[in-house]
């Protein structure tokens, strides 16, 4: 394995789609060639050594490679987007996108991320320590073609729009959320480890969801099935079982019809 | 440039409108029109080894107007992974920013058909009372010059009249709508079906009952054949057929060819036709279900072949991920039930429908192949390729940007075979289909007929487009093929006509290898028919807008000049 470092040199004057820092970009480049990289600051092309200073190397592919960025990057778009293999660990925050349609390797942010991250990923894993914002794992705006695989876990707080038209692979989010979770969803699961204001599995078709904590405003379209047992992420606790959103099509599995399914912790 | 003077010198012409089929020949232009000779300062393009035709008319299309944008709208994830949003052209050569894969934006769209070599688009279904922001879209594309189809066979003055047997009102009316929209010709749309669709009902069959006009479809079709040859337009009437999409639909498809039987066309412009069918794979299925859906491609050309005051345009399915729009508004809707996919629908007031539902033509899906094959049969089946024209009917089969992949499954066996032989369900396809049997690959001349003066001819343009005699507009296309030495890589040819050499459109260079050099001088072209008044018509019509039938006022209601200021009027007289 083999680490290149990027240190921040120059907060960008728009923000910086940082496309091109992932393992797949770097892997067989020399520092230098990673500098040359392109990204774009609005409609001008620059290069990644514009705003980062580069060293160290990149190994033979990108399972080889691993990124350290070593700075804030408040300002940088697309980090990890597309990648396939290897690692990149951001010592500070990140804009939008963080992620964004990643196959594989993993990410792993120890500040805050903006939107977006995760979205229409397929597989890999993806830690954020602090917070996200809006459209954690979710589709791009207007496709119908989720998350597919893969896991992301906010370790904090997360905004609205989790999961929307998720297909499959699991989002956590360790602390609070706010409202539109698994929105349309057709698969995977989502756990959200504290509180959520509402509107959890609207218009949802097939799927899991836990909420440990309280959900303020229940969907009309659920309905309570059950009280089941279930370890959830580490933790053992009773839940209520609802299913829905019975408001929306359901497709059938051998003469029963598949509904998505909320488990909610029961109250003590 | 020398006083406007060009010459396109040693290529290989390939021109059905003089019978010239690669001939090396010089292609001389002068101030916008094809001359026989220019002076020796003629600026000059060596098409030397390459083939030169005139620029491509495209017959059915929909590139302008509310639904279309209403499209792009809707599908922002269209435009995600449209490759050349970001094309280094925009900042190399300080043109326009494109996106949009199957509803590019009206930059993309006018580029991408220069690139292509197409001189002329026509808007296949302009709703009139939208038939400004259609004029603002036209005149917003560049390069490509455009007309557009007002759509009336849902038209609410049209069923009355047409109930009461009034051919000549119905025409009156028709010049009227005409002037105020800008429009080309007699677009109809599922007739009576889409009117049927404001009470929640279709017209699947030619015979039913359009609720409250009490008319049928085919009573439509045959009056709006009537009033179109009554005023003597350049185009015929164009149809998109009743119950589009159906298994079995192919009977009724040749009942509606059949109406045009016995109705001769009269017109000026050298037009043979009374009835352009359009979009005709997705007519001609057999089938009783989506499990036995089979090709009748060959059934429905064997009465195309016979009867020659029909012209029709493919609809090819490109395998593609695309967005269907049609004024056809219960299809959308029921094609909405099939694929779960989000839908937009729309009531135009006293004119027609539409509706909007994104779909995936998948390799895999049996279905999906087998209307692939529908459609490169028609033309493999066809005897007259003057009469056969290349659609997608963009966006619904497919993007326009694919009709050089169609050229390319029409001109090479090798092409269709590698295809059919990439499908999941191969086998039930060849069992459902012709195509595996049919060895037919077009030439370049066939391509030219389907492409170039067929579509013109059909149209009433055939002075204007399609060809390459002397007088004729300085529409010149140089594609990198060598006449003499087809390429054995079908994959060429796609290329080839992908990105022309060369493109005149007017007398002036617009593309060069490939790339747009210049935004060009746009035309919008309609018609103006002069006939005296009808009294009883005016009458209706300013009814309609003072008792608040229209929720608009008359005044309003047309297309003002500044929204098409680069007119090309064709005039047409109907005697009194
Ligand atoms: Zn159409």
């Amino acid at each position: 394995m083999a680490t290149v470092t990027l240190k921040p040199t120059k907060v960008p004057e728009l923000m910086f789609e940082g496309y091109s820092i992932t393992p797949d970009a770097f892997a067989g480049k020399t520092p230098a060639q990673i500098a040359d990289l392109p990204g774009h600051e609005g409609k001008i092309v620059m290069k990644l050594g514009d705003f980062f200073e580069v060293t160290g190397n990149a190994g033979d592919t990108a399972a080889d490679t691993n990124i350290v960025i070593n700075g804030d990057c408040t300002r940088v778009k697309y980090i990890g987007a597309r990648m396939t293999a290897g690692s990149v660990t951001v010592n500070g925050n990140t804009d939008m996108y963080l992620g964004g349609w990643m196959k594989g390797g993993k990410i792993h942010v120890k500040g805050n991320v903006d939107s977006f991250c995760g979205i229409q990923m397929q597989g890999g894993e993806l830690v954020v320590d602090g917070d996200a914002k809006n459209h954690v794992g979710c589709a791009y705006r207007g496709d119908w073609r989720g998350m597919k695989g893969g896991t992301i876990r906010i370790k904090g707080s997360a905004g609205n729009d989790i999961g929307t038209f998720m297909l499959g692979g699991t989002i956590i989010i360790e602390k609070d959320a706010f409202i539109h979770v698994s929105t349309h969803a057709e698969g995977g699961t989502v756990i959200i480890k504290g509180d959520v204001e509402g509107r959890v599995g609207g218009q949802m078709v097939k799927g899991d969801m836990y909420v440990l904590g309280k959900i303020k405003f229940m969907m009309p379209g659920y309905q309570k099935v059950g009280t089941v047992e279930k370890e959830v992420d580490g933790t053992k606790a009773t839940f209520d079982h609802y299913i829905g959103d019975l408001g929306e099509r359901h497709p059938k599995s051998k003469g029963e019809i598949i509904y998505a399914n909320l488990y909610l912790k029961a109250a003590a | 440039m020398a006083d406007g003077e060009l010459i396109v010198k040693g290529g290989y012409v390939v021109d059905p409108t003089r019978k010239i089929d690669g001939e090396v020949a010089d292609i001389a232009m002068k101030d916008g029109k094809i001359v026989d000779k220019v002076s020796s300062s003629a600026k000059v393009i060596d098409a030397k080894g390459k083939v030169v035709m005139a620029g491509g008319v495209d017959v059915h299309s929909h590139v302008a107007g509310p639904k279309v944008n209403a499209g792009r709208l809707m599908r922002p994830e269209d435009k995600l992974l449209s490759g050349t949003c970001r094309s280094g052209m925009a900042q190399k050569n300080g043109y326009r920013m494109e996106s949009g894969f199957s509803i590019p934006s009206v930059f993309r769209t006018g580029y991408e058909y220069g690139r292509m070599g197409y001189s002329f688009v026509m808007e296949a279904a302009m709703p009139p009372l939208l038939a400004p922001h259609t004029h603002e879209e036209i005149h917003d594309t560049p390069i490509i010059d455009e007309a557009a189809l007002p759509v009336f066979g849902n038209n609410w003055f049209v069923m009355e009249y047409l109930q009461k047997g009034e051919v000549e009102n119905t025409a009156a009316y028709i010049a009227w709508l005409l002037k105020v929209t800008k429009g080309y010709g007699i677009k109809v749309v599922n007739p009576g079906g889409t009117a049927a669709w404001a009470w929640g009902l279709n017209c699947l069959n030619l015979n039913d009952n359009v609720p409250y006009f009490e008319i049928t479809p085919a009573e439509i079709i045959r009056g709006l054949i009537e009033a179109n040859e009554y005023l003597g337009l350049p185009h015929s009437m164009h149809l998109h057929q009743n119950d589009l999409g159906n298994p079995g639909n192919y009977k009724g498809t040749i009942d509606a060819l059949k109406i045009a039987e016995g109705i001769k066309a009269k017109n000026k412009f050298g037009r043979e036709q009374v009835m352009h069918s359009t979009h005709l794979q997705f007519h001609a299925y057999g089938g009783t279900t989506w499990a036995d859906f089979n090709s009748k491609a060959k059934e429905v050309m064997d009465y195309v072949n016979k009867q020659k005051n029909i012209t029709i345009d493919l609809g090819c399915v490109t395998l593609d991920e695309t967005t269907t729009m049609t004024a056809d508004g219960p299809f959308e809707h029921h094609l909405h039930g099939l694929n779960h996919l989000k839908w937009t629908n729309v009531d135009v007031e006293l004119e027609t429908a539409a509706g909007i539902v994104p779909f995936v033509y998948d390799p895999q899906s049996k279905v999906c192949d087998i209307q692939w094959a529908v459609g490169l049969e028609l033309a493999l089946f066809a005897k007259d390729m003057n009469r056969t024209f290349i659609t997608t009917d963009h966006p619904n089969a497919g993007p326009f940007t694919r009709y050089p992949r169609v050229i390319k499954w029409l001109m090479s066996k090798k092409a269709r075979e590698a295809t059919l032989g990439s499908f999941k369900h191969k086998d039930k396809v060849i069992e459902a289909t012709n195509i595996h049997g049919i060895d037919r690959e077009l030439s370049l001349f066939e391509i030219a007929q389907m492409t170039r003066s067929g579509p013109a001819q059909c149209l009433g343009l055939k002075n204007v487009y399609g060809g390459l005699a002397p007088g004729m507009s300085a529409e010149v296309a140089v594609y990198d093929l060598n006449y003499k030495n087809m390429p054995s890589d079908p994959e060429k040819i796609e290329a080839a006509f992908q990105r022309a050499a060369c493109f005149i459109k007017s007398g002036e260079i617009v593309v060069k290898d490939g790339e747009v050099v210049s935004n060009g001088h746009k035309k919008t072209v309609w018609v103006n028919v002069k006939m005296p008044e009808n009294p009883q018509v005016t009458r209706d019509v300013t009814q309609a807008f003072t008792k608040g039938t229209y929720t608009m006022n008359l005044i309003n209601y047309p297309v003002r000049e500044y929204l098409a200021p680069h007119p090309y009027v064709i005039d047409v007289d109907v005697e009194a």
